[in-house]
C-alpha cells in the first residue's frame, strides 16, 4: 500500500510541476464544449436532452490524453523496466496509476462542469445528488479500464492511436451507462438507478480483472 | 489428417450445395416478406458460426493464459480471423433484409446492437494483433479476448434496458414456422459450421506453419558461422 502511494505522489508531483496533460486535457474538453455548442445551438429543453452525451464524450476524449501518458512516461530513461526487475507488487503500481488518473480525469471535471452548465444553460429537473455519485462510478469505469489499456499500448507500433482503439469498443456499456444516467438526472424523465447499478456492476467486473491480469502484462516479454 | 481435411472439404461442398438448394428451391416463399426472406437462410447460420468462432476464440485465450502454449495462441487468432469474417456476413446480409421487411436499414435492437459490439471488440482484437510486435502479441491479445467476453454480459444487459426504455419496432417472430424452412435453416447451419471449420483449420495449420518457419529461420541465423553470411 505504501508503494501504491508513493508512485501515486510522485505521478502528482510531476503533474503539479509540468502540468502538460491536465493543461492539453482541459484545452482539448474546452474546444469539444465550443465547437458543439455553435454547431449544434440547442434550446435548454435540447441541451438536457444532448448534455449527458456531450459531456461525456468530451471527458472521454480528453481523457485519453492522460492515458496516454500513464505509461508512456515511465518508458523514459527506462523507469519502467525497473519496476518490472523490483521486488514490488505489480497491483500496487497499477492501483497508484489508477487512482493518479482518476483525480486528474476529476479535476478536469470538477473544472469544465460549470463551464457546461454556461454553454448548455443547464438547471436539473431530476434528483441532482445523483450527479457526483455518477460521476465518480463513471469517471473510475474509464480510468481503471484505461490504465490498463494503456499498459497494453505502450507495447504496440503506434500506441498513441491503440490506447482508444482498444478502449472505446469495452467502454461501450459504461458510456451508455453514464450518457443515460446524467441524461435522467438531467430530464427527470426516468430513474438512473438502473444506470448506476450497472456502472457500478462494471467497475467491479474490470477492477477485478486489471488487477487478476495486470501482472502477466507488465512482465510480458 | 490431409485425408480428414479432404474428407471436410467434400462435406462442406456437398452441404453447401445441398443447403442452397434447399434455401432457393425447397423452402416455401414466405407470406408477407416474399423471397428476401430467403437471406435468413444465410444470416442466421452465419450469425451462429460466428459466435461460436468467438466463443472458441475465447477458451483458446483463457488456454493461453493458463499454459502459454503457442499453439491455442494461433488458434485463438484463426477463429478471430474468421469470426470477424462471418460477424460482417451477419452485419451486411441484415440490412438487406431489414430495408425491405422492417423500412429501415438499422435500428438499435438487442441482437443488432449486441453483434454490432462484439464485431467492434473482435476488430480491435485484430488491429491489436497486427499492430504489436515481438512475443508479447499473444499474451496482451489473450487478455484483451478476456476483457472483450467479460464486456458481452454488461453490453447485453445496458441495452436491453436502454431498449425497454424506448420501445422500437422489434422482430415479428409469432406464430410457427415451415419445417421445411427450418431444415433449410439446419442445413445452411451444418454447411457454414463446416466452412467455418475448414477455413478454421487451414488458416491454424498456416499460422503454426509459419511461425515454425519463423523459428528455423531464426535457429539457421544463430547456427550459421558468421563468416559465410
Amino acid at each position: 500500500m505504501s508503494l501504491t502511494w508513493v508512485t501515486l505522489a510522485k505521478d502528482l508531483r510531476l503533474e503539479w510541476r509540468s502540468k502538460d496533460s491536465i493543461n492539453s486535457m482541459l484545452f482539448f474538453a474546452l474546444l469539444v464544449v465550443v465547437i458543439f455548442s455553435f454547431s449544434f445551438d440547442p434550446t435548454a429543453e435540447e441541451s438536457r436532452q444532448i448534455a449527458g452525451g456531450l459531456v461525456w464524450v468530451a471527458f472521454l476524449f480528453a481523457a485519453v490524453v492522460a492515458l496516454n501518458q500513464t505509461w508512456a512516461r515511465e518508458l523514459r530513461n527506462h523507469v519502467l523496466d525497473a519496476y518490472r526487475v523490483s521486488p514490488a507488487p505489480a497491483n500496487a503500481l497499477f492501483l497508484a496509476k489508477a487512482f493518479g488518473n482518476f483525480i486528474f480525469v476529476t479535476v478536469l471535471e470538477l473544472l469544465m462542469t460549470p463551464l457546461f452548465i454556461i454553454f448548455y444553460n443547464l438547471r436539473a429537473l431530476g434528483p441532482a445528488y445523483q450527479l457526483p455519485l455518477v460521476t465518480v462510478l463513471g469517471t473510475w469505469a474509464l480510468v481503471v479500464n484505461g490504465t490498463f489499456f494503456a499498459a497494453i499500448s505502450i507495447r504496440t507500433r503506434s500506441r498513441e492511436i491503440m490506447l482508444p482503439l482498444l478502449l472505446f469498443p469495452v467502454s461501450i456499456p459504461a458510456v451508455l451507462a453514464m450518457v443515460e444516467a446524467t441524461r435522467s438526472i438531467l430530464t427527470g424523465d426516468f430513474s438512473a438507478r438502473f444506470w448506476l447499478v450497472l456502472l457500478a456492476a462494471y467497475d467491479v467486473v474490470f477492477t477485478i480483472a486489471s488487477l487478476f491480469l495486470f501482472e502477466s502484462v507488465l512482465h510480458a516479454e | 489428417m490431409k485425408s480428414t481435411f479432404t474428407g471436410l472439404a467434400i462435406l462442406t461442398a456437398l452441404l453447401l450445395s445441398w443447403g442452397l438448394y434447399q434455401a432457393l428451391v425447397i423452402a416455401p416463399t414466405e407470406q408477407t416478406m416474399g423471397d428476401v426472406q430467403r437471406i435468413f437462410y444465410y444470416h442466421v447460420p452465419s450469425a451462429w458460426t460466428a459466435f461460436i468462432l468467438f466463443f472458441i476464440n475465447l477458451i483458446a485465450s483463457i488456454v493461453y493464459l493458463a499454459n502459454r502454449s503457442s499453439k491455442a495462441d494461433a488458434l485463438a487468432l484463426a477463429a478471430a480471423e474468421v469470426g470477424v469474417v462471418f460477424c460482417t456476413v451477419v452485419l451486411v446480409t441484415g440490412p438487406i433484409w431489414a430495408r425491405p421487411v422492417w423500412g429501415i436499414w438499422w435500428t438499435w435492437d438487442l441482437r443488432l446492437t449486441l453483434t454490432l459490439v462484439l464485431w467492434l471488440i473482435y476488430v480491435s482484437y485484430l488491429m491489436l494483433r497486427r499492430f504489436s510486435s515481438g512475443g508479447q502479441t499473444a499474451l496482451i491479445a489473450a487478455v484483451l479476448a478476456v476483457f472483450g467476453a467479460l464486456d458481452v454480459p454488461l453490453v447485453y444487459f445496458s441495452i436491453w434496458f436502454f431498449r425497454t426504455q424506448h420501445p422500437q419496432p422489434v422482430m415479428g417472430n409469432g406464430g410457427s414456422i415451415d419445417p421445411r424452412m427450418l431444415h433449410a435453416l439446419l442445413i445452411n447451419w451444418a454447411a457454414f459450421s463446416c466452412f467455418a471449420a475448414l477455413v478454421l483449420w487451414s488458416r491454424f495449420r498456416l499460422e503454426v506453419l509459419r511461425r515454425n518457419l519463423e523459428q528455423t529461420q531464426a535457429l539457421e541465423e544463430l547456427l550459421q558461422p558468421r563468416s559465410s553470411r
